[in-house]
């Protein structure tokens, strides 16, 4: 228990800790026989692995790491066509920081940048829509990119731009949601869960009634977290108790900060600029039915795909994962990081191959950066 | 960017635009309050909220607050978004 004592409040971790393995030992959950549970969002993997909570719970506990990381999830094809708008010497392309670094199959933005293109890292869309103000004579396009969380705010910034009648602003729209990708894992026959740790800013807008289907359909449970590594250990209890009764429920651990019915000013914002799409490309899982989001035909001025003719309007092309790249695996739970030939290799944060090495919150670069010694145990 | 970061709202800047002056962890910045300003504008100044990319999305009390902020300085998400909001003000002068 050498990292008890990082937590804010050692002994209630300590308190949690033992009701884990007594829940565990009542379920009978081995490390040979261990109770699968995936905590979706990025954030959460990169505070298991920065607390050690993989290391602290028992061994019957297996975590998988889900696929809530968007940087991690978004396709080279993307990648390129965000390349191909920034390259136009019209305009100014504007990004959070975080995909500056996602290989494409000809170059990052941040090579693009260093060649030339004008690419600015922003903070929110909102310092996009004040270039787009003060640059009338170019043209801004913010890269938006994200799940629920951030989907608000793109959403309030169009409106914006459409009350103010700005012309030269711009999203290319890649946002995705949560619940899809879940439901296709559900149905993977090859995939073993148990239970959910939920994302907790995800639910913090949409409530957490979105996930129903997984406790009524599929039989599982999940329980919406908070970030401290107290909220994650009490959530992973949570899931262990329902496992334990029998039963399947969505439950609330961080209602400090999640109404059950989300927040009714975004999902108005979101309802009213964008609507689903078809079906949409993930890294690694592939086409997922419904799981993006497109820009309504009432905002189409403000859609980068419309204007200026790229990605899912026009062409579609599939591009396949750089050689010897294992992130599709790694984000099914089919293979470990350390298992990847490439990793701490080829691949490092540095100079990452897969993306899943590129953003903090994705599996390889938590192992990386947290792993240590682990990385270096034999693959398992 | 996926994590919100706790601030606390100083002043309404832009009634029209639903914009105020938050402070996050030391450091001042514009922010929108439209998802938490339910009633009028000027009932959110003082009150604490997430703010995620520029977006004050979720109203918190203060013990919360210095408790999601020691949680996100333990992760390097504090330091993370700090960075990006210096980033993004460069930004808006062409210098990033």
């Amino acid at each position: 228990m050498k990292y008890a004592e990082e937590f804010r409040d050692p002994i209630a971790a300590r308190a949690v800790l033992d009701k884990i393995q007594q829940v565990v030992d009542q379920i009978g959950a081995t490390a040979e026989k261990p109770v699968h549970i995936m905590e979706i969002c990025g954030g959460h993997t990169h505070a298991i692995f920065r607390y050690g909570l993989d290391k602290l719970t028992p061994a019957g506990i297996e975590f998988i790491h889900g696929p809530g990381c968007p940087v991690c999830v978004l396709p080279m094809s993307r990648v390129d066509e965000c390349v191909e708008l920034a390259e136009r010497p019209e305009v100014i392309f504007t990004t959070f920081g975080d995909a500056m670094r996602v290989p494409g199959t000809r170059k990052s933005l941040l090579q693009a940048k260093a060649e030339g293109a004008d690419i600015r890292m922003v903070y929110s869309p909102l310092d996009a829509l004040e270039i787009a103000r003060r640059n009338p004579d170019r043209e801004v396009v913010f890269f938006g990119l994200g799940f629920e969380t951030t989907t608000p705010s793109t959403a309030l910034s169009i409106q914006q731009a459409a009350r103010e009648g700005l012309e030269n602003f711009t999203v290319f729209c890649n946002h995705i949601t949560v619940p899809p990708p879940i439901k296709a894992l559900l149905d993977d026959p090859h995939m073993v869960l148990d239970g959910f740790v939920g994302p907790g800013h995800v639910s913090m807008v949409i409530g957490i009634h979105p996930y129903d289907f997984i406790a009524e359909d599929y039989g599982k449970p999940l329980v919406v977290a908070g970030f401290e590594p107290l909220d994650l250990l009490q959530s992973v209890l949570m899931v262990l108790e329902q496992i334990r009764d029998g039963r399947a429920e969505i439950e609330n651990q961080y209602s400090r900060v999640v109404p059950d019915d989300g927040n009714p000013v975004s999902i108005a914002a979101i309802a009213d600029v964008y609507e689903e799409r078809p079906t949409f490309e993930w890294r690694g899982l592939g086409e997922i039915d419904a799981s993006g989001l497109r820009i309504r035909d009432t905002y189409a001025a403000f859609d980068a795909e419309v204007k200026f003719g790229i990605g899912y309007g026009a062409d579609r092309r599939i591009v396949a994962e750089p050689e010897g790249c294992s992130c599709g695996a790694v984000m099914t739970g089919r293979m470990k990081p350390v298992q990847c030939e490439q990793f701490g290799k080829g691949c490092t944060p540095e100079m990452p191959l897969g993306a899943l090495m590129v953003s903090s919150e994705g599996a390889c670069a938590a192992y990386y950066q947290y792993g240590g010694a682990r990385a270096a145990e034999p693959a398992e | 960017m996926c994590l919100g970061i706790p601030g606390q709202i100083i002043e309404i800047t832009d009634e029209a635009r639903m914009m105020a002056m938050a402070e996050v962890s030391g450091v001042k910045r514009e922010v929108n309050v439209s998802c938490i300003a339910t009633g009028p504008i000027g009932d959110v100044v003082g009150k604490w909220a997430l703010i995620h990319v520029g977006f004050a999305m979720s109203e918190i009390d203060e013990d919360e607050a210095a408790k999601t902020l020691e949680a996100l300085r333990g992760l390097g998400e504090a330091e993370e978004t700090l960075e990006a909001m210096a980033a993004g003000d460069a930004a808006l002068e062409g210098r990033a």
